[in-house]
């Protein structure tokens, strides 16, 4: 109703109007990353809500992006499918210079950053936070790389980086246990932990999930998973126990 | 009275498939005073002779900073140089923008190749009349590229450009195979030596020449390009002429006579003095 009398009030005035996207419709849940050894780790699980339905149960949401980057999307799934074609693009335009330079997740996380806030400043936002992670050769040696940037254009690099409700529940999980120097196995048992967390607390969360890594060699996203859910905790019998003022 | 009818506009072919105009453009290179580029595995070093119009004027500059990691020297028509250095500027900070990092070498010489070659191939435009070394630092290293006004571009480890520059190119082509293992010093040495070369006779001093130089520090971060100091230049082209008259020690009578001689004939030829007298003072 309020959108089209906006609309209506827009023809009035002799334009055509302009839309712009005022909410998400298909959403998708936390991302979790960190670096680890060898590279950077990513995780997600494979759901995506249609407001709060849990409409799709297998999407991918963490991909590739050139030889040397991942990127994993949380929020409106259309605005990640169209950040996809970007970076498409963007890659292929770089592969056809044919001069043996290629971007790196820092220069894709610093074009994405401007994309991001451009659309925001248009007020017409891409409604996501992404995840980059990667590996590049640099003058100084192989250099790790792990930034996120959100829907208003705010960017920075951590270790280790959480989306959504996962910046709530996986960070202090990956502050207490991160460390610089983790294999692949703890890093996966560190990620798993984080995802389980996430699966119990965070109601549109589902029991499929999707690991990706890249290193030196290149990256490797591994097929869909589920964990093994242990739903006998005391707490989760009786949520409200002891939590005054709730049912 | 034998006009050429093939040379009125860029776009028309002689029978023989050349394009005059093109071959004109390439001409004012030529005009131009002399510029020397050459590099290291780490470092390139662009100089430039200095040359003023005339006796009451000073030089044009010759040598443009375009990034931290990049700069160009010119021979040719500057005016048209100066056009080519803002758009390679405008290149790489579009580029830093977007990216959050330096355009590669490779991919700025191309860029301006692409520009030069449209002019052409449309009748309504002109060559530009300037030949650019590129210099810069990218991850694979330092870079050199020559490109000239036809849109051709060619990667080198040493080149010179401009009036008298193949005395220059003799000169590194007799050592250009040492080159990429060079000390920062020791480019600024031979670039030294090869702008000496296109002097023909005239004394190098810091005043009527410009050296710069980018490069990778052994702590692999970037040593932005800059133009060294005219009194920095002095130092090294000092010590440079100083080194060059050990060897004659061989023959100590001969060369003191020789100094004396030189001594006596400055002294000797008053008027001669004021000649000399400006270089003190450009420092």
């Amino acid at each position: 109703m309020d959108a089209c009398g906006t609309q209506a009030a827009a023809a009035a005035a002799g334009g055509e109007g302009t839309q712009r996207t005022l909410y998400p419709y298909v959403t998708g849940n936390s991302v979790i990353a960190m670096k680890y050894k060898d590279g950077v780790i990513m995780a997600c699980d494979t759901g995506a809500s249609y407001g709060s339905t849990l409409r799709y149960k297998s999407v991918e949401r963490i991909k590739a992006v050139g030889k040397h980057s991942l990127i994993g999307g949380s929020g409106e799934f259309s605005d990640f499918q169209e950040i996809l074609r970007y970076l498409d693009e963007l890659t292929l335009s770089d592969h056809m210079w044919d001069d043996g330079n290629s971007l790196g997740p820092k220069e894709i996380h610093a074009y994405l950053t401007r994309v991001m806030y451009n659309r925001r400043n248009k007020f017409d936002p891409l409604w996501n936070s992404l995840v980059l992670g990667g590996v590049k050769k640099g003058p100084k040696g192989d250099e790790k790389y792990l930034g996120m940037v959100n829907m208003i254009g705010t960017h920075f690099e951590d270790n280790h980086l959480a989306t959504g409700f996962g910046n709530h529940m996986a960070i202090p999980i990956l502050r207490a246990e991160w460390r610089e120097d983790m294999t692949f196995e703890e890093a996966i048992k560190l990620i798993e932990k984080c995802l389980l967390v996430l699966l119990y607390r965070d109601r549109s969360s589902i029991n499929k999930f999707q690991i990706a890594k890249i290193t030196t060699e290149g990256s490797t996203i591994y097929p869909p998973y589920a964990l093994k859910t242990n739903w006998g905790f005391s707490a989760f019998e009786n949520p409200s126990k002891g939590a005054v003022g709730t049912w | 009275m034998f006009r050429n009818q093939y040379d009125t506009d860029v776009t028309t072919w002689s029978p023989a498939g050349r394009l005059f105009q093109v071959e004109y453009a390439m001409e004012a290179v030529k005009q131009g005073s002399a510029c020397v580029g050459l590099r290291s595995a780490t470092h390139a070093v662009l100089a430039a002779a200095n040359k003023s119009a005339n006796e009451l004027s000073s030089h044009q500059r010759k040598v443009f900073r375009v990034a931290d990691h990049a700069g160009v020297a010119l021979a040719g028509l500057t005016a048209d140089g100066r056009v080519l250095s803002r758009f390679l500027r405008s290149e790489c900070i579009n580029h830093a923008f977007v990216y959050d990092a330096p355009l590669p070498v490779s991919r700025l010489a191309l860029r301006l190749a692409d520009k030069a070659q449209v002019c052409t191939q449309r009748s309504w435009k002109r060559p530009y009349g300037v030949g650019l070394l590129v210099a810069g630092l990218d991850e694979s290293g330092a870079h050199l590229y020559y490109n000239c006004p036809s849109g051709n571009y060619f990667e080198y480890q040493a080149f010179a450009i401009g009036s008298r520059s193949q005395a220059a190119k003799t000169y590194l082509e007799r050592r250009f195979e040492k080159f990429n293992d060079y000390t920062p010093d020791q480019l600024i040495r031979d670039a030294l030596s090869a702008i000496k070369e296109t002097l023909q006779g005239e004394k190098l001093t810091s005043s009527n020449c410009t050296i710069s130089i980018v490069g990778r520090k052994d702590d692999g971060t970037v040593e932005p390009f800059s133009v060294i100091d005219a009194k920095r230049i002095q130092e090294i082209i000092d010590s440079m002429e100083a080194a060059d008259e050990v060897p004659p020690a061989d023959a100590p009578a001969e060369s003191s006579s020789m100094q004396e001689g030189d001594d006596t004939g400055a002294a000797g030829a008053d008027p001669a003095a004021p000649a000399d007298a400006p270089a003190p003072m450009d420092i």
